[in-house]
């Protein structure tokens, strides 16, 4: 295993590496050769994957796991996000769960020793309607009474925030307020599935790329493990996080789970000098938009309305957007798109995840994250490992269970809080 | 220099009689029509251009197209700026200002190069590895990071241009005008295809605009005017120049966009700037071409290296020689037409650095015996010079390129040209997920086979020699035409009257090796516009980034805007080479549109402003606008919110028009509810299956209230549904709903419950509604309605009658919303004006007086009355709002949400419900969205009993007045509980019932 302090960044192993051509830096994490069987076995490398791995070496001392991802690290949803980070979620439920994210991004970068720029920049969502404005004031105040930050904004002080932004009352639909979180912002999403894959290796995760995952064996009706393009690679406990291909997992073993898969474009400008200072959202003109450090601006909005595995979106959405984009800033009008790209999410009917044992012994699911897992990272991957690690959910992914679709305590962000992740 | 010196005396596709003047980072300089900023620059010698984004470095220009990194420029100022645009892609116009986007102070003195000097300690992802303490001043770190970082400026006022969009269809689409494209464009219309030509630059040709003097070339050239021609000629061809085919998307969709008045200056009054042409084909030809490889060695990125064709374009296209003595190392055949050129044009040439063994070809002896120094076996390894290109170091290379087999030698130069051979441009044709393949023959990565897609041709497809490239194309050209319907598929059309020069193969190199070590030598550059060095790579890979896609995230190779169109397949050789693996087994990362970069107002269109979304206004609001209403936007309605009256608050014009209503009578215009015509002989099973309760036996002449749920047993949308004749409905909606609900009706309709006869139609904007509203309503209505007995005896309450009112045909409905004797008179929209002011006529003695939402709000709070996505949210069943009433137990079908009410948490007996909440404090108005509570001094996360939902002073009851869910709210009727609001008062308040007003309902029962 090799030890972290021997790896450790710093400006000045950077400066002790640029004395010697960078020739010895040690690798991120290694390219192992899986093992015959783990104590646990995580589907996905994605951030919440190799976060749930982290979590289980560093806070349980499970290190005897393999995390298998059938691409490269982080080249799913955490690689194709538009960054948002932010815990003003409206029921109790889901706010605590974001707010513990939120805690764990506070010191992210320190505790896994890589700079994750997470970027406190803050959060605003605007109201465009009267029922918008009721909306914020009922969220802001249950946030408030949440101990999670947020104010409600009104126009002035939005447009003192954000002077590019188009506040005049004789827009389409005029901006009547916000409700603002300054602790939300972005961070660089590479970074995180890096930070967390890196940390994972140095305790002693085996990091299984280019592996894709095409059974799940189970003996006597009890989960033991993967099979695998490579072979079977035997598992206690099996936790799968594969976002928009969590159906097709469950369907392995026989599973079905209320999900569907859309895809979720994203774009970006060409990079600009610093114009927008925060993260805005608007869910009645409907796009989001913050700046890169890099400069570019990141743009997102709503799913494809189909259901699909196709890694790429439709024109006509990324048209809407854009105009929402314009309608909410006519400077950017001149400004330029320079690439955009899709991924696949797996929406859930009420807007929040499912975190869940299933009625196969030893197999777990943690998906359902829907359009807004990014956010979560931290904490999804700090819930599920503790939930593998114990055989039993953690308490604050106790409402998030799949039985939640038979009881019917849905937790319906989607319904309630209407706002676009 | 002076333009005089670098502009050749004749040739190039120039207007030189026609002088246009224009300014770079203020200096005045003049170009000739028909040269690109780009090719004015240089024939003004102007060398840097740029500074490098993260070390500061000098940049010049490199290419002459869509994939120059360096010569980034900010066009104009003002609202209209343009930031980011490419200087060998902006067609220059008199008058036409550009600035660089780098540099600080200016692009000679760069605080960024000092940065420079400290190169080597910000190696690629140097900044996961710091910044990290002390936590807290990252933000200031990255306040740092981001002023330096970002090219050009976005403008800050709102675009002076406007943007159109237009649909097209074709059966051959032909993207890219050059030979290929010309070829297979000409042969599809040959066979009777209607097809459309783009291409991004300003006229059809694509390389063929490149060639020189030869005899060999003036063919080419005759070929090109003559297809051209053929096209022009034929009704059925669409020739779009100045557009670019940005993307491409499923089922042969392909995004275009066209500039229509760029080229002219930049803004365009009263003409559209930009247009989207979205292309729906049924065959599509990827004539895209092949873009340069440049070469990768030390210093590579000084002004003055450039590519050979960009080079060779400069001097033939636009008469511009970049330098005095050329430099040239190429890896094949093709790149020594360039020196040929070169020498005709008069100029000197220090040295062809040919790193192949021998070059026995019919272009290399050319050079030779025209006396140019041919060297096989060599390389440049190094650039040298201070603020440009000065020199070059040579070195013998091994057969493999992998190493150098002799000592460096300078040799005099101040113009590098490198050739690394061609890439295909594959880009269009991966967007929809199909990976691109690699050709060892053709040395670069060539479209992946698509089932039912578009066919690559011409240098696209891997084929260099230019009359392979238009055989193969007019061949494509037949077969697409084929494939959609159009002749036999035999080719027809003549190719260019030339031999084919037979080249020699090419050797495949990238990255040229140096005296040193690639992590020790001087940088050697990958991607110019982000700073990624062939040790950037190395590094990436050493330290695990193994995949493609890792190197790109962590070096930022390609992430340009310049989407790397030089870098990638150079940056994906070195990794390969660094991995000991095939290129064809690294692969390259996924190509995203847009191919280049597209106007955020071209993608949107006309759809922003006043027309982003339609604003919808019933028949009577030119009435209202002049009685002053105040709006609320309602859905995409614009509704009165209230009619202010001279000098009113809004408080005080909602306390009136309640009182109206209350007291006389008041007129609503409920125009804008969803109307749904339903008919057929299974509506009334269907509407029972829709909503809560039966309809079965609902009689003509009859109305009923219903509520609609979800499948998970929730409340989202309700309504009254009358029965107009013997199955036949109209069902009512909320606003902001109507168009959900249809959707929701036809999708049960269509996929559930086919069976069913059953037929919607939407007519909300058929009628215009005029409720009265108040206890004189009766006696207004009675003065311009004579034919039905309006008696509460004759016309009960939930009943309807067809009648004529002010002369006009009306459905009148006896419901209401208000407590108050309502009834609601429906006619056709055209009529609406005109009956609304017949009754505010008739109600004048009774000072009938226009109410608005608000006033709505406040009468139907009072009563109790639920409005659903206010006082619902998703969340909320029939008996969490009290009203278990409309839900039909025994009905003999089950309906739509049902099930979810027998669940174990929909059965709970804690959940929210709705009550009434009277605030202690009278006179305090509780704001809507206040959060509930317990005891108020408990810590923080508090344990919240629900919320606010609706929020209003009374000005019948003379005090405020509220509803709000609360956990087990009916239980707990009289209890007092808190709303800790923001401004950290907590108001205390009573739960209550829901009816404020009227408990008995006797009012709507006169």
């Amino acid at each position: 295993m090799p030890t972290r302090s021997r790896n450790r960044y710093s400006a000045l192993s950077l400066l002790k590496h640029g004395l010697s051509h960078h020739e010895n830096w040690q690798r991120a994490w290694r390219n192992p050769t899986p093992k015959q069987s783990y104590d646990v076995v995580i589907v996905g490398g994605g951030g919440h994957g190799l976060a749930t791995a982290y979590y289980l070496a560093k806070v349980h001392g499970i290190t005897n796991v393999a995390v298998v991802e059938k691409g490269y690290l982080g080249g799913g949803n955490t690689g194709r996000n538009t960054t948002i980070i932010r815990s003003n979620y409206l029921w109790d439920e889901a706010a605590h769960l974001y707010e513990l994210s939120m805690k764990l991004w506070e010191g992210l970068t320190q505790e896994l020793n890589f700079n994750v720029m997470f970027s406190q920049r803050g959060v605003m969502n605007l109201g465009h309607t009267l029922q918008d404005m009721r909306d914020i004031e009922r969220r802001v105040n249950a946030n408030r009474l949440n101990g999670i930050d947020g104010e409600v904004l009104s126009t002035a002080e939005i447009q003192t925030k954000i002077p590019l932004l188009n506040c005049s009352p004789d827009s389409r639909y005029p901006i009547l307020g916000a409700s603002w979180q300054p602790r939300g912002g972005t961070a660089r999403h590479d970074a995180v599935a890096w930070g967390y894959a890196r940390g994972a290796d140095a305790l002693g995760v085996d990091l299984i790329q280019q592996t894709e995952v095409t059974g799940i064996r189970r003996q006597n009706g009890v989960a033991v493990g993967v099979e695998t393009n490579r072979g079977f690679i035997g598992a206690a406990r099996i936790g799968c996080v594969t976002a928009g291909n969590s159906g097709v997992l469950a369907g392995m073993a026989g599973l079905r789970l209320p999900l569907e898969s859309h895809p979720l474009q994203a774009l970006v400008s060409e990079p600009l000098k610093p114009c927008l200072d925060t993260v805005v959202m608007s869910n009645a003109v409907h796009g989001y938009v913050s700046q890169s450090d890099k400069g570019d601006l990141v743009i997102g909005a709503g799913i494809d309305r189909y259901n699909g595995y196709g890694q790429r979106g439709s024109l006509h959405v990324v048209e809407h957007t854009l105009q929402a984009i314009c309608e909410l800033f006519p400077a950017f009008s001149r400004v330029r798109m320079n690439r955009q790209w899709g991924g696949i999410v797996d929406t859930c009917p009420d807007a929040c995840p499912i975190i869940s044992a299933t009625s196969v012994p030893g197999l777990y699911f943690n998906c359902g994250w829907g359009t807004g897992g990014f956010k979560a990272t931290p904490g999804s991957g700090f819930v599920f490992a503790d939930t593998l690690a114990k055989g039993k959910l953690h308490s604050l992914a106790a409402p998030f269970t799949v039985d939640r679709f038979h009881s019917g305590a849905l937790i319906d962000e989607h319904g309630a809080a209407g706002v676009a992740h | 220099m002076s333009d005089s010196q670098r502009r050749l005396p004749a040739g190039g596709r120039l207007d030189r009689k026609q002088k246009v003047s224009f300014t770079f980072d203020g200096r005045p300089m003049w170009g000739l029509a028909g040269d690109t900023l780009a090719s004015a620059l240089l024939a003004n010698g102007v060398e840097t251009v740029a500074r490098s984004f993260k070390y500061g470095r000098r940049r010049g220009i490199v290419g002459h197209g869509s994939e120059e990194p360096n010569a980034i420029v900010q066009l104009g100022s003002g609202a209209a700026t343009v930031p980011n645009l490419k200087a060998t892609q902006v067609e220059l116009y008199e008058g036409l200002e550009a600035r660089s986007v780098s540099g600080w102070p200016n692009l000679d003195v760069d605080v960024i190069a000092l940065l420079g000097v400290f190169a080597r300690f910000l190696p690629p992802g140097f900044y996961y590895k710091t910044f990290m303490a002390p936590a807290r001043l990252w933000m200031t770190y990255e306040h740092f990071i981001r002023k330096a970082a970002g090219l050009g400026r976005a403008p800050q006022n709102p675009d002076p241009d406007r943007y159109d969009k237009i649909n097209r269809h074709c059966d051959v689409l032909v993207i890219g005008g050059g030979p290929a494209g010309l070829a297979a464009a000409r042969e599809a219309t040959r066979q009777g295809s209607r097809v459309i030509l783009v291409d991004e630059q300003s006229e059809m040709g694509g390389s063929l605009l490149s060639l020189g003097g030869s005899e060999a070339d003036a063919a080419q050239l005759q070929w090109r005017d003559q297809t051209l021609a053929e096209l022009e000629a034929s009704v059925d061809v669409l020739l779009l120049p100045r557009s670019t085919a940005f993307g491409y998307y499923d089922h042969n969709f392909v995004g275009i966009l066209e500039r229509l008045e760029d080229h002219r200056g930049l803004t365009s009054p009263g003409r559209p700037r930009q247009r989207l042409h979205r292309v729906r084909a049924r065959q599509i030809i990827m004539a895209t071409g092949a873009q340069e490889r440049p070469l990768v060695f030390a210093n590579n990125d000084l002004p003055g290296v450039m590519l050979a064709s960009s080079v060779r374009t400069y001097i033939n296209r636009y008469a511009v020689i970049p330098g005095q003595r050329l430099a040239l190392c190429t890896t094949n055949d093709n790149a020594y037409q360039l020196a040929l050129d070169w020498q005709e044009a008069g100029c000197d040439i220090a040295v062809i650095a040919d790193t192949r063994p021998e070059a026995e070809g019919v272009l290399p002896r050319l050079a030779r015996e025209r006396g140019i120094d041919v060297r096989t076996g060599t390389a440049i390894i190094e650039a040298s010079g201070r603020k440009c290109v000065s020199g070059a170091l040579l070195a013998p290379i091994h057969a493999g390129g992998k190493s150098l087999t002799g000592p460096a030698t300078p040799v005099e130069c101040d113009l590098i040209a490198t050739s690394g051979g061609w890439s295909p441009v594959v880009h269009l044709s991966s967007h929809t997920g199909i990976r691109p393949i690699w050709d060892d023959e053709a040395i670069g990565f060539v479209p992946g086979p698509h089932a039912d897609g578009p066919v690559a041709v011409g240098s696209a497809q891997g084929i260099y020699c230019p009359l392979a490239c238009v055989e193969q194309a007019r061949t494509e050209g037949a077969a697409a035409a084929l494939r959609a319907g159009q002749g036999a598929g035999e080719s027809s059309s003549p190719s260019p009257d030339i031999i084919a020069a037979l080249e020699e193969p090419a050797q495949a190199l990238f990255l040229v090796p140096h005296t040193k070590t690639t992590s020790r030598a001087p940088s050697q550059f990958v991607d110019f516009q982000l700073d990624v060095t062939a040790a950037a790579i190395e590094l990436a890979a050493r330290e695990g980034y193994e995949s493609v896609e890792h190197v790109k995230r962590y070096t930022a190779l390609g992430f340009g805007t310049d989407q790397g169109k030089l870098g990638n397949i150079n940056g994906v050789a070195i990794l390969a080479d660094t991995l000991n693996q095939s290129i064809a087994d690294t692969g390259t990362t996924m190509f995203r549109p847009a191919y280049t970069p597209v106007t955020f107002g071209a993608m949107a269109g006309g759809e922003v402003g006043d027309l982003f979304d339609p604003e919808r206004y019933t028949a009577m609001h030119r009435w209202h606008s002049e009685q002053g209403a105040a709006w609320e936007n309602v859905g995409q309605w614009k509704r009165p919110w209230y009619f202010p009256v001279a000098g009113e608050s809004m408080e005080e014009a909602v306390q009136r028009e309640c009182l109206a209503v209350r007291n006389s009578v008041g007129i609503l215009d409920a125009s804008t509810l969803g109307k749904i015509d339903i008919q057929g002989p299974d509506a009334a099973e269907f509407l029972t299956r829709v909503y809560t309760n039966s309809y079965l036996k609902l009689a003509p002449g009859k109305c009923r209230y219903g509520l609609m749920l979800h499948e998970d047993g929730m409340i989202f949308d309700d309504g009254v549904t009358a029965c107009l004749g013997e199955s036949h409905y109209l069902m009512h909606t909320t606003t902001g709903g109507a168009a959900g609900v249809l959707g929701w009706l036809e999708l049960w309709r269509q996929t559930e419950w086919p069976e069913l006869q059953v037929y919607f139609t939407s007519v909300t904007d058929h009628w215009a509604t005029a409720t009265l509203s108040g206890p004189n309503a009766r006696k207004v209505l009675a003065r311009v309605c004579h034919d039905v007995d309006l008696s509460d005896e004759a016309f009960a309450f939930m009943d309807w009658n067809s009648a004529t009112v002010a002369g006009v045909p009306a459905r009148i409905f006896r419901i209401s919303f208000t407590g108050e004797l309502s009834f609601e008179v429906n006619v056709p929209a055209n009529f609406g004006r005109h009956v609304w002011e017949r009754l505010m006529e008739a109600g004048k003695e009774f000072n009938i007086t226009p109410y608005g939402t608000e006033a709505m709000h406040v009468l139907r709070a009072e009563k109790g009355f639920i409005i659903v996505g206010q006082d619902t949210d998703g969340s909320m069943t029939p008996d969490d709002m009290g009203m278990d009433w409309i839900v039909g137990k025994n009905k003999s079908f089950s309906f739509l949400g049902k099930r979810s009410l027998e669940r174990s948490d929909t059965r709970r007996t804690n959940r929210k419900q709705l009550v009434g909440l009277r605030t202690v404090e009278p006179n305090e108005v509780l704001p809507e969205g206040a959060q509930i509570v317990n005891t108020p001094d408990q810590a923080v996360p508090m344990a919240m009993q629900g919320h606010v939902t609706s929020s209003y002073f009374s000005p019948s009851l003379g005090r405020s007045i509220a509803l709000a869910v609360v956990k087990g709210g009916r239980n707990r009727l009289g209890e007092k509980v808190f709303c800790p609001l923001a401004d950290g008062r907590n108001v205390a308040a009573v739960i209550c019932q829901t009816v404020f007003y009227d408990p008995d309902g006797e009012r709507q029962h006169v």
